[in-house]
């Protein structure tokens, strides 16, 4: 067969072809838009009708966009502008520029804007050691340790004697938790000096902090908390009830977790409620019951109880978000732990939380992001979160009637600090899995 | 350290309540429930003290009188002369309603979407995903005030249908009417109608419902006797007969007997005054708020829709391929039923979430249980305590059930394990 | 009696020691401010500006009353409340004072335990409705969507109005006014129902206000003013009467202008000396200054003076006196004799 067709064969080629290109309508553009885009009726189909969907919405939209009343002072001023340039319609945008450090910042004097900011950069100081591990200096976990304190007192004001003197009270529960830790049960121990430094808190710190303000009065302006409101109140409301919550959260997830049948169904019984009720009732609460709750007598500040509300609900989350990291951890931690000799309170602080937090990172970072969102509620209980002050921006003469640009504006704001924490706990999920497989 | 079989000591010493393992665990949750009821006493003796001082005794009693507002979507029977308790209850209905359109549709777009971000078309892929994150990172608030304000911006008004030459006209034969105060559709309608029971001596349930609900159910649970029997004589004679005939029959003829019994109609919405007359309306706020909450809750399902498919080892797929599955039965007869268990645990925490987030219809009128019990009622009557509690166990009942239901569901559809 | 809770090292700064019950007055003067409670955006009556100052009608109450009090019309923490905070707020201390267009009933004062001292602007519930429509009286009503702001009297005198006159409507309840009107608008309601002041000043805003009508009738009576706790008679007499002596200043003609200048010595006229303090010292009888009187009239002007500056028809809401001219003039505005 072979040597009839080898005679058969007029030409056979020797040497190999150079390489050629592909053909052209599978490269480039062409090539991609062949396959990505056209690779089937039903798919060009699909194409057509979202490229038709996006180019609708792209023409209706960009004109009302682009308009030019960025200095306008008030919507009749805004309409004459439009009108003047030749448009139907326009958006407003002279509203966002005379309010937009209102909408950032609500009644914040002016003057002080630097404190805000500063304790947002803090912020970011505070978090890096804990969320890039990989690229920051675990030094600057002294700045996470200390921001507890002074963000407080950059918001509030007032002398800087009372951070101190709160923080000396965990100081002071340190060393006498240290002091007892050798020689009575590490249950005890703790106990003990929880005590000790809410005594101090509620007995001597006041006292203290005073007589040091009167030697050395290092003081900041103070500022009312109604003066808060717009991002600055949510970015408050939001880093201070997590903040709060990660150690309510951990007791709560340990709590469910333990064999003492009392403690874990008070936990379940917590989680489960809290859980289950929606954020804007337990609102109603804090500004409706939560006074008379407490003591005849007893009234603050409804930023503070508003924290307290969302603390609470965010600990029920975060519980269930440590819990996940407990169950991810392989048992034999656990018995690694017992076979060392260690104590519940050791073992978890030495081996299991270290692990379980970490893998509960996106955890958290989600349920920041939910509360943070879910800081938009207040303006259902009259503060002006960014939709109150819009409300309130409205109600003002010059601006009634302005709505898109307002909403335009602070979902934008929105969008950008969701966004990137989103991405953020992403890129941490894909490390962390790398880790584990 | 010095003898390692020494006895251990029988005296009982106040310290073994710390230090011994058999002890310590009852003196903890003693200290714990001695906390707790201190707590709640506390709580308790404050609440009665202030409530007292302000002249307020907590009392229910309120719920019983007259409401005096009007709701203007009620499911049930309601006049402002109807007491505060049935407002409540025209509330927790709109909210159950509201909830359950919200997760139906959810679910649904949230699938398709989840399915369709992982196309291979790539704008519709790109397309989804901004879908996604945009839903994702805005807050609900906002989505839920600006599908109000698309709705009201962009529809008619019904003045825009009426006159010679109207600039809005109604679609399908005239027989819906989109507006900006909410979409009208036909409603059924019986001309030789049966009447209504009373139940409780409160609600009114009509009675051709109920007919056709009964003949509904017979006739599916008669078509699925003559499919199971057709079963049964394929197993032993390896022919199956013919059944669709008959099992549509069955399913269709008694209905459409009973609906012409009835007089069965559609009433078509019309023009009337000021507004739209007769079928169904539904409302802006509702629609509204059905929308916003479907879309957000469905960003967040596409993505446990999306991240459960992936789950699933590329293996599955290759393998059923293998055995000369169709894509199409792939997806549904090995992709799906693995990857719902993946799925259904983390969509009912979004189900319990669309409920939760339905509290927040006051920002759009729509009257559900916040806006009537803990928004109207706790207004004209002033009791602060008794609303929010009583919407509070309310919430807490509804989440309860919805879990309750889906864990069952989930415990049928998930892996035995060891 | 003072009392603080301590609620973690976190929040000691936001601590604010407060006590409900009696002796506001001394309360007031020891914390140096006063908490007063206002809408969290009503046209006219109260709104923050640009600079984060709130302006307004009731804003001006209350500064009149920290001026006769404190000395000083800018000591005023203004507490914005909605519908269903106000009254907690003010039952459980957090406000020394509400002043949010809030109307005087029954209930309110006697169940829920309020005090209303004064009536600072006579309102009635009315109705606006598109010229289009071709309405004339609110009888011609029957069958149309009416939009409704929730969390007040509103809705309930809705239902009583169209209950008495045996037509039926379609109630779309809204939180907010600016939402409102943004439904009215575009038509997803034919008529807007507020107060008949609230409608003006919606209407006054609106691209073309002489499209829309505001129907004659006004079915109900809101006396508006300024609340206190029950129980706390000293206090409800300083509101009372600082309130008293503006109207009683537009009366006399003491304005803001002149006020100084009257208040230098002793003129012909003994009620302006009474009150102003030259002569006697009714202040003590308050337990205010001698000058309260004219610390509150300075801070803002007299009644008359207030109602032009924010509501009258000089501004854009442009609301005319009506009921509330002064009593000499025809309206119900009418002060007590100062002795």
């Amino acid at each position: 067969m072979s040597d009839t067709h080898a005679e058969t064969v007029l030409f056979v080629r020797e040497t190999m072809l150079p390489q050629q290109e592909p053909p052209s309508s599978s490269t480039g553009a062409i090539g991609w838009a062949r396959q990505n885009l056209f690779s089937g009726w039903l798919n060009s189909v699909i194409t057509v009708v979202a490229g038709l969907f996006i180019i609708g919405l792209v023409l209706h939209i960009v004109p009302w966009f682009v308009s030019p009343t960025w200095m306008a002072t008030s919507l009749n001023e805004c309409r004459d502008m439009v009108t003047a340039a030749g448009h139907t319609d326009g958006a407003c945008w002279g509203v966002i520029r005379e309010r937009w450090q209102q909408l950032l910042f609500g009644f914040y004097p002016p003057e002080l804007y630097w404190r805000p900011v500063v304790a947002l950069l803090m912020l970011f100081v505070a978090i890096a050691p804990v969320l890039f591990s990989d690229f920051v200096s675990r030094k600057l976990l002294v700045v996470t340790a200390a921001f507890p304190f002074v963000m407080p007192w950059l918001l509030w004001g007032g002398t800087v004697w009372t951070p101190v003197m709160a923080a000396l009270g965990f100081v002071i529960g340190y060393l006498v938790f240290r002091g007892f830790s050798g020689r009575v049960a590490g249950g005890l121990a703790l106990f003990i000096a929880a005590i000790v430094a809410v005594l101090w808190w509620v007995l001597l710190s006041g006292l203290v902090a005073g007589a040091f303000a009167s030697v050395l009065p290092l003081a900041l302006t103070e500022v009312q908390s109604r003066a808060f409101g717009g991002f600055m109140l949510s970015i408050t409301i939001g880093v201070a009830a997590i903040g709060c919550s990660l150690p309510i959260g951990i007791l709560l997830a340990l709590g469910r977790q333990s064999d003492l049948p009392l403690v874990k169904y008070m936990c379940v019984g917590f989680i489960e409620f809290i859980r289950g009720v929606p954020l804007i009732t337990l609102l109603f609460v804090a500004s409706t019951l939560l006074n008379i709750f407490l003591p005849p007598g007893t009234n603050f500040d409804i930023i503070v109880r508003v924290i307290i509300m969302d603390t609470l609900f965010a600990s029920a989350y975060m519980a269930e978000v440590v819990r996940g990291g407990l169950a991810a951890l392989p048992k034999g931690q656990y018995e690694g732990a017992d076979s060392l000799g260690l104590n519940y309170w050791q073992a978890q602080r030495l081996i299991i939380m270290p692990q379980a937090l970490k893998i509960s990172i996106p955890g958290i970072v989600s349920t920041f992001i939910g509360v943070f969102k879910d800081t938009t509620l207040v303006s259902i209980i009259s503060m002006f979160d960014p939709i109150g002050l819009s409300n309130a921006i409205r109600a003002n003469q010059a601006w009634n009637g302005v709505y898109w640009e307002l909403f335009i504006f602070i979902g934008a704001i929105f969008f950008v600090f969701c966004f990137s924490m989103s991405r953020y706990s992403m890129y941490l999920e894909k490390k962390l899995q790398t880790g584990h497989r | 350290m010095t003898t390692i079989s020494d006895p251990p000591a029988e005296s009982f010493k106040l310290s073994m309540l710390f230090y011994d393992t058999r002890y310590r665990a009852i003196t903890f949750q003693i200290i714990a429930l001695i906390a707790f009821l201190t707590l709640f006493g506390w709580l308790y003796m404050n609440t009665a003290h202030n409530l007292h001082e302000l002249g307020k005794d907590p009392s229910f009693g309120f719920l019983f009188q007259p409401a005096g507002y009007d709701i203007n979507q009620t499911l049930i029977e309601y006049n402002n002369q109807d007491t505060h308790l049935r407002a409540a209850f025209v509330g927790l209905l709109n909210t159950l309603l509201v909830a359950a359109l919200g997760c139906i549709t959810a679910t649904v777009i949230g699938v398709l979407v989840g399915v369709l971000r992982l196309s291979k078309n790539w704008l519709v892929a790109r397309l989804m995903t901004v879908y996604v994150e945009t839903f994702r990172n805005v807050p609900v608030l906002m989505w839920i005030i600006l599908a109000m304000a698309i709705l009201i911006e962009a529809l008619p008004p019904p003045s825009a249908f009426r006159g010679n030459d109207p600039s809005s006209s109604m679609l399908l034969f005239d027989s819906i009417a989109l507006t900006n105060r909410g979409v009208y559709i036909p409603e059924p309608l019986f001309s030789r109608p049966l009447g209504n029971i009373n139940v409780f001596g409160a609600f009114d349930i009509s009675i051709e419902l109920l007919a056709i609900i009964v003949v509904l159910g017979g006739s599916i649970w008669v078509a699925k006797r003559i499919g199971r029997r057709a079963d049964a004589e394929q197993n032993k004679t390896g022919l199956r007969p013919r059944t669709w005939p008959v099992q549509t029959a069955v399913i269709i003829l008694p209905i459409v007997a009973l609906l012409a019994g009835l007089g069965f109609h559609l009433g078509l919405p019309h023009l009337k005054g000021f507004n739209f007359d007769g079928g169904t309306h539904l409302r802006n706020s509702l629609i509204a708020l059905w929308l916003a909450l479907s879309l957000y809750t469905a960003a967040f399902i596409a993505e446990i829709v999306r991240a459960g498919i992936m789950a699933i080892s590329k293996g599955q797929t290759e393998a059923a391929a293998a055995l000369g599955l169709r894509s199409n039965r792939i997806m549904s007869l090995v992709i799906l039923p693995q990857a719902l268990r993946v799925i259904i645990p983390p969509l009912i925490s979004q189900y319990l979430n669309l409920t939760k987030n339905s509290s927040l219809a006051i920002a759009v009128g729509y009257m559900d249980i916040t806006g009537t019990l803990m928004g109207i009622t706790l207004n004209q009557t002033g009791r602060e305590l008794e609303t929010v509690l009583l919407g509070m166990i309310v919430y807490l009942a509804i989440s309860l059930l919805i879990s309750g239901a889906m864990n069952i569901y989930n415990n049928r559809v998930k892996l035995v394990e060891r | 009696m003072k009392k603080t809770v301590f609620l973690g090292a976190l929040t000691v700064a936001a601590l604010a020691a407060g006590a409900a019950g009696a002796a506001t007055l001394d309360d007031v003067k020891a914390r140096g401010k006063l908490n007063c409670g206002v809408s969290t955006g009503l046209t006219g009556f109260s709104f923050p500006d640009a600079s984060g100052e709130w302006q307004g009608f009731d804003v001006a109450m209350c500064r009149a009353v920290a001026a006769a009090v404190l000395g000083d019309p800018k000591a005023v923490e203004f507490v914005p409340t909605t519908g269903k905070t106000r009254f907690t707020a003010l039952a459980s201390g957090e406000i020394d004072m509400l002043a949010r267009n809030t109307t005087w009933t029954l209930s309110r004062d006697a169940d829920l335990k309020f005090t209303f001292t004064g009536v600072n602007y006579y309102d009635g519930q009315g109705f606006m409705v598109p010229k289009a429509l071709g309405v004339t009286s609110a009888k011609e009503l029957d069958g149309a969507t009416v939009c409704i702001q929730t969390g007040t009297t509103t809705e309930l005198n809705l239902a009583d109005f169209f209950r008495a006159n045996n037509m039926e409507y379609e109630p779309v309840p809204i939180e907010t006014n600016a939402e409102a009107q943004q439904q009215f608008l575009a038509g997803a309601c034919d008529v807007y129902t507020t107060d008949a002041s609230g409608l003006a000043a919606t209407r006054a805003t609106f691209e073309n206000p002489k499209d829309y009508v505001i129907l004659p009738e006004i079915i109900s009576k809101e006396p508006l003013g300024p609340l206190v706790r029950q129980g706390d008679d000293q206090w409800a007499d300083v509101v009372r009467w600082t309130e008293n002596a503006l109207v009683a200043a537009e009366e006399l003609g003491i304005t803001s202008a002149n006020v100084k200048d009257l208040a230098s010595a002793p003129g012909d006229n003994p009620e302006i000396n009474r009150m102003l303090g030259t002569e006697g010292d009714l202040g003590a009888m308050l337990g205010l200054s001698k000058d309260w009187a004219v610390n509150a009239i300075a801070a803002g002007g007299n009644y008359g003076e207030l109602f032009e500056k924010n509501i009258g028809e000089n501004t854009p809401i442009g609301l005319a006196r009506g009921l509330n001219a002064l009593w000499t003039n025809g309206g119900l505005q009418y002060a007590p004799p100062f002795r």
